[in-house]
């Protein structure tokens, strides 16, 4: 593909860059010619600065025109001038697909061996697993952390707990195709249903509550919308990636500011889709090694 | 004859000279607030004092304050007394100080504000570029001016390169700061895409080649064959060198973007010609060192030509390392690490710094009427702390870059890389405390010079000094 609308723009670029490099060449070569001795040029500024008529060093001379020579050699062999590729024919789209191709050549068959075994299994493989810690400190680390404990809106996948689901395929899904994450905003219950709803949400998990709000709040879940996702008994539905509210995991904050801010204004989360970035392959793995750190499968 | 236009014009000289110390002080201080940022993430305060927002503080203060002052300083002190002449339009002149002082109190405002045009080393808004334009044109106004109205008919080589770098800095700011404006503080560049990003190398790369090089290369042919009280060592080496930097700087700015989406071919013409430019850099270091031929002694004993000569060695260590950077191969391994700061402050501290302190301590003395600066002995002192200072720091970066690059590229016999980032990061902490302490040297020189300064302000006997009539020539 030629990055020029027209030959007009090839034919000037090739141009200009050959009169400069030449040009500089051929200056050089014409301030060459040394005129006079070397004493001063008699020229005197300031009371003492003058200047001595020396040649220029030969040296330097030749250092110059060297670096002149090799340019023009390059863009004989490289893409320089214009539109033309260099007798080379490299290019730094074809470099990087060949490299591709041998990578893929070279380490294509380590993961299509791992992909032809049960996930459990090759969470169960060292050798994968190793692989599957350095993928992880490549890709996932930035949010998930080094440890894979997570952090505020960033899930732990050390735990037992599973948002969108625990089983090895839905594990590879979520890495595979990405998962949405939306709690939509409920600001139009008013402040006093939210606060009730707030206090209902902590006493499910035990944490201290005003005991008359939890029980206005429990009336409301059932009646405002939220048991649609969370369940009538607010035990989440991970196909939605409705969380569980009875366990201890908080994915924001489980203070009553943060829950309020939660049901007022919403959640939106995202984990993005690595299938065609790092391919079936690469998942596999990496699914096979967050199973072996949760540990969900050994229940 | 009136009593002012028969001397020279020192009191815009004296003016910025001051403040190059004292701007060169914040700069580095700044400097090494964000370099211990790194080492100490705990003292990001934010969002004013964050490390985002205090590094363009910093590369604006030293480069445009710092480097700024001392540029208007020299070319002002340069420009008279090699024309014979006292400055054209002292109004102007004493605008280009007060409007440049302005500028930089609106950066030291507006950027931990958080408002900034994203294009580094321009980051200043609409508002900010359109002042800077209108000194920048006072500034050339009063240096072509003066040379106009000079008493001497061959212009001085120092002035072709401040005088280069005037125009190359108008057309660089003009051309790189269109932008469209949304709002008094918001605006948008006038480039997309690619050609925005070369756009912004083709002015970040000639930022330096024009005003950190050219610029300093005028300080440097004046005071140093002032200082060595010796001829410059060769004219035709001048001439040959200035217009080849000149023409083969506009070319190397691609040389920012290898490996990105600009095209191939202007990858290649951008290293190629930043090959090319090793010579005409190299002439201007040539011409410098070997003006001491013949007083090499002089070096033993006199701090200020230590400066000027250690700037130099500098100067052609970082013109031959730009150079190698720039080649494909090596930029694949360079490119994102502290390899490029150490080389960036290899030029930063060692050549700009340096050449501006050692011509500093030479006008200092002559602005206020003293024979000498206060304590020549405490000269000496700056030189080593600051030379040491550099060492530490460019010797830090070298093998903190170089060990980034390798631990990004590294790979394990299954394909998965063989470190996570952030073992790149960890790795990093010695180097940069290191680097910390480089800076922390730096600094220290310079408030040492600032003491001395002050102590000779104290001495003065500050007469404005009479214009020389123009040596009587054969030529």
């Amino acid at each position: 593909m030629s990055d020029f609308v027209s030959e007009f723009w090839n034919l000037y670029v090739v141009v200009i860059s050959l009169v400069s490099i030449i040009g500089c060449g051929i200056f050089l070569k014409f301030q060459s010619v040394h005129k006079g001795s070397t004493d001063t040029t008699g020229h005197v500024w300031d009371e003492t600065l003058a200047e001595y008529n020396n040649p220029l060093p030969a040296w330097w001379k030749w250092m110059f025109y060297i670096t002149i020579v090799f340019a023009l050699a390059y863009l004989a062999l490289y893409p320089g001038l214009g539109k033309f590729q260099g007798v080379l024919g490299w290019s730094s789209v074809g470099q990087y697909k060949d490299e591709v191709k041998k990578a893929d050549a070279t380490y294509g068959p380590i993961y299509d061996k791992y992909l032809k075994m049960d996930l459990k299994a090759v969470a169960a493989d060292k050798e994968a697993n190793e692989m599957g810690k350095r993928l992880f400190l490549t890709y996932c680390s930035q949010c998930h952390g080094s440890d894979a404990r997570g952090s505020k809106g960033f899930p732990n996948l050390a735990d037992a707990d599973w948002q969108w689901g625990g089983d090895a395929d839905t594990v590879k899904t979520t890495i595979l195709e990405g998962r949405n994450g939306v709690m939509p905003p409920h600001a139009q219950l008013g402040d006093e249903t939210i606060k009730d709803l707030a206090n209902f949400v902590r006493s499910l998990s035990g944490l201290p509550h005003d005991a008359a709000l939890a029980a206005k709040g429990k009336e409301a879940f059932g009646t405002v919308g939220c048991s649609g996702c969370h369940g009538p008994e607010a035990t989440g539905t991970a196909a939605l990636g409705a969380p569980n509210l009875t366990d201890k995991v908080w994915l924001y904050g489980s203070s009553e500011a943060t829950i309020t801010e939660t049901i007022k204004n919403g959640r939106n989360n995202r984990m993005p889709a690595w299938k065609d970035f790092l391919g079936e392959g690469k998942v596999h793995i990496l699914a096979a090694y967050v199973l072996s750190l949760s540990g969900a499968e050994k229940k | 004859m009136s009593e002012t236009q028969s001397t020279y014009n020192y009191k815009v000289v004296r003016q910025f000279a001051i403040m190059t110390v004292v701007w060169g002080i914040v700069g580095m201080l700044v400097g090494v607030i964000i370099a211990a940022q790194l080492v100490w993430p705990e003292l990001n305060f934010g969002p004013w004092l964050t490390y985002g927002r205090l590094r363009p503080l910093h590369t604006n203060a030293v480069i445009f304050a710092f480097g700024g002052s001392a540029l208007f300083a020299t070319s002002y002190w340069v420009v008279q007394r090699t024309c014979h002449t006292r400055l054209f339009a002292d109004g102007l002149a004493a605008f280009t100080f007060w409007g440049w002082q302005v500028v930089i109190l609106l950066a030291a405002v507006s950027l931990p504000l958080g408002i900034t045009t994203g294009k580094e080393y321009a980051e200043l808004e609409w508002p900010i570029d359109i002042l800077i334009t209108l000194v920048w044109v006072a500034y050339a106004l009063v240096f072509f001016g003066t040379i106009i109205k000079r008493k001497v008919s061959h212009i001085y080589v120092a002035n072709w390169f401040y005088g280069g770098m005037i125009l190359a800095v108008a057309l660089l700011h003009l051309v790189n700061s269109a932008e469209v404006p949304v709002s008094l503080l918001k605006s948008y560049s006038a480039y997309a895409g690619v050609q925005d990003a070369m756009i912004q190398w083709w002015y970040g790369h000639n930022a330096v080649g024009f005003f950190l090089t050219a610029g300093f290369l005028g300080m440097m042919y004046y005071f140093v064959p002032k200082q060595a009280e010796r001829p410059v060592y060769s004219y035709r080496l001048s001439v040959v060198h200035f217009w080849a930097l000149i023409f083969t700087y506009m070319w190397a700015g691609p040389h920012h973007l290898h490996y990105t989406a600009l095209p191939d071919w202007t990858q290649s013409i951008g290293m190629l010609f930043s090959l090319i430019l090793l010579a005409p850099s190299w002439g201007g270091m040539i011409n410098g060192i070997m003006t001491l031929s013949g007083a090499w002694h002089k070096l033993r004993d006199d701090p200020v030509l230590k400066f000027l000569i250690t700037s130099l060695s500098f100067y052609g260590m970082s013109t031959f390392e730009g150079p190698m950077m720039s080649v494909k191969s090596v930029n694949a391994l360079s490119h994102y690490t502290d390899w490029t700061v150490g080389h960036v402050h290899a030029g930063a501290l060692g050549w700009v710094a340096m050449v501006s302190v050692g011509s500093l301590y030479y006008l200092i003395p002559r602005l206020f009427g003293t024979k000498q600066m206060y304590s020549v002995k405490l000269v000496t002192v700056h030189f080593w702390i600051a030379t040491i200072g550099v060492v530490l720091y460019i010797a830090s970066m070298w093998i903190a870059g170089v060990m980034q690059g390798l631990m990004w590229r590294a790979f394990n016999p299954d394909g998965t890389l063989t470190y996570s980032f952030v073992e790149a990061v960890k790795g990093s902490y010695p180097f940069w405390t290191i680097r910390l302490v480089g800076g922390v040297l730096f600094l220290a020189g310079m408030l040492i010079m600032f003491y001395n300064v002050l102590k000779t302000i104290g001495q003065s006997q500050g007469a404005d000094e009479r214009i020389l009539a123009p040596a009587a020539h054969h030529a």
